[in-house]
């Protein structure tokens, strides 16, 4: 069941582990994505702290952790082939998965039905 | 003459389009203030020729008759005719940032063989448009690595130009970042390799060395900077690009990012400026630097031309984010540098360092065996060096211009220990008469 | 066409040089360690084949002396010869810049340093400032330069907590990046329905931690804010400076100086407002004006001038921010501006701005029918439409730029300010004609018809450019930078 925030990203947890990734509205937007910038692995944030960031032609965004937690995978496709990101956006383009997840930071954070309100669909 | 182009009758026609009856009500529709100022200090406007009288007289109250033999990063070397020619194409001085790359096919093409040519001669794998100088460059390198590392802490070594240190000081007093300086003692020419290696920590952003160094000095960095890389630091290399035409490049000793200033590429002393900053880096730390920079592109057809790429670095997207906030460069130098590199050629720009190095050698044995002169320092040397004198550096130097010498620049100014020091630069325009002929006065300013 | 690498033979040569007529060094006089291993990879051609080379390079581009270049706030007006000739007149461009700091070596160059005090002082006169510093080399470089002194001023008043800039939301993006390299943290002000500041919105910004506001004045949408004053006065009021981003001098030169507005400092772009050639992006230059209040902390060195008449260089500032650039600014730059300063006169930059205006309410007016504006009042010496009525038949600003390529038409800037959706941003100059402004409105009229009836044909342009449309993404997700 994914979880959203008000800056696009989403994030899903199974088993303790969540992927994180930013939505298709944030990728659509964005344009033909050339390159993602990704954490490193054992890397530590805080919820609301920036991880990355996403560059098209264009325009570039920094990508913002939706909740606290460590980084234990990225995704090595996305360093080759970004569009992988275009393509799907909320499946195969996730961008890094964090254990040691602190999951009351879910409170904050939208459902989906809530997230597509938010931006007018 | 302010060269307007529409006649008294053209903009009645235009206030009329516009439903104006006067220029004062277009004003006031425009919401501007009335005049704030009857500009009573400005003078009235002259004609070309009046103007061009005035200013043939100001360049004739500078001496341009002295015999150079100042360095100290800016050099006065041979600048070939089509040089000025080649960049006084209305194409290239005329055209403004390729932001229509259709349009500006040769802008981009030319950064792109800029880019290039300064990449083979420091042996590193990309560089950008352009930096303002070689000093900001420095900076500038010092604010990548500190971006890439995410460090504070910066080691700069001995014998970095005191005007690069200068700048460095300036913006980097607005960074959150701590500045180690290597001193040596004042009889010495060299960098302090050791205690450089010695001053790294693992909090350490970069080292910044010159190569060859503000005193002249040539050293091998290949075993410091692979030691310094171990702790995670960057190594950052200033450099002098003539040089390089014949010794070991940064890229080579293992350099992450060379930056430099390229005014003797081509460039006339101009005292100040236009100048030229150049950066280059690696591919895998590309996407940190700041700048402009060319790629290469396809069209439809599959035709090759050439694009701004990689902008999401830059001012105009990342905004507060950006790398830096440098928008206009130094482009119509940079393709100085670049025809300058093309018209000497592989070959010409090896003679005019081997040149440089055979007079400078000659210049030094010349002013050496004068009584009481000595070389400080010896380390291998490309055309600079530095000489002691038995006198007051300063006061030498200013009877030395009396007799039509700019004999090299007195040290004490910037490093307040070698008030009898001065440091002499020799390029390939120095004949042997001029030489001597310096070597002579020198003698006659000593003992005489 | 083929890069310079490709062209020419192993062992051509450009240029030669006199054989050398000291000793030859010998072969281990460098150790072989600090030996290049081979000579670097640059062209071997004849003189010839790179003058053609670069000559047909040269031919590629756009540029002012060929086209109309309308690229709003660029001011890409006609770049007088006569600069060129005396800014290379060797009494100038053979000065080592170390000269001055020789003793008495002011004395070797009397005529450039008295250019750089009359183009200072006439630069002063025509901002409304006390002093101005000639070294910014270029003008997001002066805004850098400006902020700086922003931060000295309020460190040697022990106001050190004032760590906030604020910045509007259509400003160039130098400026929110200048204040970042300065150490500030930026916050963006709203602008309201007029494209003015929004004054309340502004109040409630305005606080003890704000150092400083920077305003384009006139601004980015090309209008002249109705509150720029009132702006600056509640700026002063919370403790704060007003700096003015004067890359849209060429509207009020000659007429409105903002140092009267009350701004503390401003920048002007040379290569903008006084007619030195942009370069394909430089070298420029960006004089930076400062009130009473600031000069101390301006950037050394000063030249100043004796009760005798001479000139001199002075270091002696101990508040000083210290060396922006390495020596007086890029000189022959600042000789051009010197010279169109000197020919324009008091007349000729009044009459300069007005033309510029007139000349874009013209074209704004012509307009008007085909191109939505999102803000219906006059401009000053730029307009900026919209090509939202285009859009919504598929057809973007990108593409109108485009098309405007093939008929011989340099495109105005486009997609900024951010502010306005599809923006066109179109800056006439004074030098430009009627005829060639009626020129250009036709050919965009042309274009708005066209996308009424065959849009595809304004999308698949430019048709006749020695390139088509690239792909920029290919191009930045695998990158060739450099030909090695």
């Amino acid at each position: 069941m994914k979880y959203y925030a008000e800056t696009h990203e989403w994030v899903e947890i199974v088993d303790g582990i969540a992927t994180v990734g930013i939505t298709e509205f944030a990728a659509e937007e964005l344009g033909d994505l050339t390159y993602v910038e990704m954490p490193a692995i054992g890397a530590v944030f805080e919820a609301g702290a920036v991880f990355g960031s996403v560059e098209s032609v264009k325009a570039a965004s920094d990508i913002y952790a939706p909740l606290a937690g460590k980084v234990c995978e990225i995704n090595d496709a996305l360093e080759t082939n970004p569009e992988v990101l275009n393509e799907a956006a909320e499946g195969e383009g996730w961008i890094c998965r964090f254990s040691d997840v602190d999951q009351s930071g879910l409170s904050k954070l939208m459902s989906r039905e809530d997230y597509l309100k938010s931006i007018g669909k | 003459m302010p060269f307007i182009a529409n006649t008294e009758a053209e903009r009645q026609e235009m206030l009329a389009a516009i439903g104006c009856s006067d220029l004062e009500e277009l004003w006031g529709k425009a919401a501007a203030p009335k005049p704030t100022s009857d500009f009573a200090t400005l003078p009235e406007g002259r004609s070309e020729l009046e103007v061009a009288r005035h200013l043939t007289h100001l360049a004739g109250k500078n001496a341009t008759d002295l015999v150079c033999f100042l360095g100290m990063g800016y050099y006065d070397h041979f600048i070939p005719a089509a040089v000025g020619e080649i960049i006084g194409r209305p194409g290239f001085y005329t055209a403004y940032t390729p932001y229509q790359a259709e349009a500006s096919q040769g802008t981009l093409q030319a950064i792109f063989e800029w880019q290039s040519a300064i990449c083979r001669l420091t042996g590193m794998s990309v560089a950008n448009a352009s930096m303002y100088d070689g000093g900001t460059a420095v900076f500038e390198a010092m604010a990548m690595a500190m971006r890439v590392t995410r460090r504070r802490h910066v080691v700069v070594a001995a014998g970095l130009s005191p005007i690069f240190r200068n700048i460095l000081k300036c913006y980097s007093d607005s960074q959150d970042c701590e500045i180690t300086d290597i001193v040596l003692g004042d009889d010495d020419d060299r960098s302090g390799q050791e205690k450089v290696l010695a001053a790294v920590t693992d909090k350490t952003a970069c080292a910044i060395v010159q190569y060859p160094n503000a005193f002249g000095a040539v050293e091998d960095w290949t075993k410091t900077i692979a030691a310094v890389k171990k702790a995670g630091t960057l190594a950052v290399c200033a450099t002098y690009p003539t040089a390089l035409a014949v010794l070991k490049t940064p890229g080579d000793m293992g350099f992450d990012i060379v930056v430099g200033e390229g005014q003797p590429l081509g460039m006339p002393l101009s005292f100040g400026g236009p100048y030229l900053g150049f950066m280059c880096t690696d591919m895998k730390l590309m996407r940190r630097m700041p700048g402009r920079i060319v790629g290469q592109a396809q069209d439809s057809s599959g035709r090759t031309g050439y694009v701004l790429t990689m902008q999401a670095r830059e001012q105009h997207i990342r905004r507060s984010g950006a790398m830096s906030n440098i928008c206009s460069n130094e482009n119509l130098c940079a393709l100085t540098a670049l025809v300058y590199m093309t018209l000497l050629g592989r070959q010409g720009l090896v003679e005019v360092a081997e040149l440089c190095m055979d007079k400078a050698r000659y210049a030094l044995a010349k002013l050496t065996s004068i009584k009481g002169v000595r070389r400080i320092g010896s380390q291998p040397f490309f055309n600079e060096f530095v000489l002691e004198l038995p006198k007051d550096a300063d006061e030498v130097a200013g009877r030395l211009v009396e007799k039509g010498y700019a004999a090299g620049f007195p040290l004490g100014r910037y490093y307040p220990g070698r008030q009898n020091q001065i440091l002499v630069s020799v390029t390939e325009k120095r004949t042997q008469e001029e030489i001597n002929g310096f070597a002579n006065a020198m003698e006659a300013v000593l003992w005489s | 066409m083929e890069l310079i690498f490709k062209l020419g033979a192993p062992g051509r040569r450009g240029v030669t040089l006199p054989k050398c007529d000291v000793p030859r060094h010998s072969d281990n006089d460098l150790p072989a360690t600090l030996r290049r291993s081979a000579p670097a990879g640059l062209p071997e051609v004849s003189e010839l084949e790179a003058v053609r080379h670069f000559t047909l390079l040269s031919r590629q581009n756009m540029g002012v002396d060929t086209h109309f270049y309308p690229l709003g706030s660029c001011t890409m007006k006609y770049n007088p010869k006569i600069n060129e000739r005396l800014s290379a007149l060797p009494g100038f461009t053979d000065q080592h810049p170390l000269l001055p700091q020789l003793p008495e070596g002011g004395a070797l160059c009397q005529g450039s340093l008295e250019a750089l005090y009359e183009t200072e002082r006439l630069l002063s006169d025509l901002m409304g400032f006390a002093e101005t510093t000639l070294q910014p080399m270029a003008g997001a470089n002066g805004e850098l330069t400006a902020i700086m002194m922003f931060a000295a001023y309020h460190k040697s008043r022990g106001d050190e907590q004032r760590r906030i800039m604020l910045i509007p939301d259509a400003a160039h993006g130098t400026n929110p990046a200048s204040a970042v390299m300065a150490g500030f943290e930026c916050r963006e002000i709203p602008s309201d329905d007029e494209g003015d500041v929004d004054l309340e919105g502004l109040q409630a910004m305005l606080g003890p931690e704000v150092a400083g506001i920077m305003l384009t004045c006139p601004n980015t949408l090309g209008f002249f804010d109705h509150n720029v004053v009132k702006v600056i006065e509640m700026v002063h009021q919370a403790g704060a400076l007003a700096y003015c981003d004067g890359a849209n001098f060429n509207a009020i030169v000659g007429r409105v100086r903002p140092g009267d507005l009350g701004f503390d400092a401003m920048h002007v772009n040379v290569h903008k407002t006084f007619s030195t050639p942009h370069g394909g992006g430089g070298p420029g230059a960006g004089p930076v004006g400062v009130c009473e209040r600031l000069v101390p902390f301006l950037p050394k060195s000063r030249v100043v001038k004796d009760a005798d008449g001479t000139y001199r260089l002075e270091y002696n500032y101990p508040q000083s921010i210290g060396y922006i650039a390495p020596f007086y600014g890029n000189f022959s730059v600042l000789l051009r501006t010197y010279v169109y300063l000197l020919m324009c006169g008091r007349e000729g930059f009044r009459r300069i701005s007005e033309n510029a205006v007139l000349n874009a309410n013209y074209l704004r007016e012509r307009l008007a029918p085909y191109y939505e504006q999102k803000y219906q009042r006059s401009c000053m010496h730029e307009c900026v439409l919209s090509a939202s009525r285009q859009s919504a038949k598929g057809v973007r600003a990108l593409d109108i730029a485009k098309a405007l390529l093939d008929v011989g038409f340099h495109a105005p800037t486009v997609y900024f300010p951010l502010i306005v959706p599809e923006a066109l941003m179109i800056e006439p100059t004074e030098t430009e004609s009627k005829a060639t402004i009626d020129a250009f409105c036709e050919a965009m009229i042309a274009i708005a018809k066209a996308v009424e009836t065959d849009p595809d044909s304004v999308k698949r342009s430019p048709q006749t450019m020695p390139i088509g449309r690239m792909d920029e993404v290919a191009a930045a997700r695998n990158p060739v930078l450099a030909s090695l």
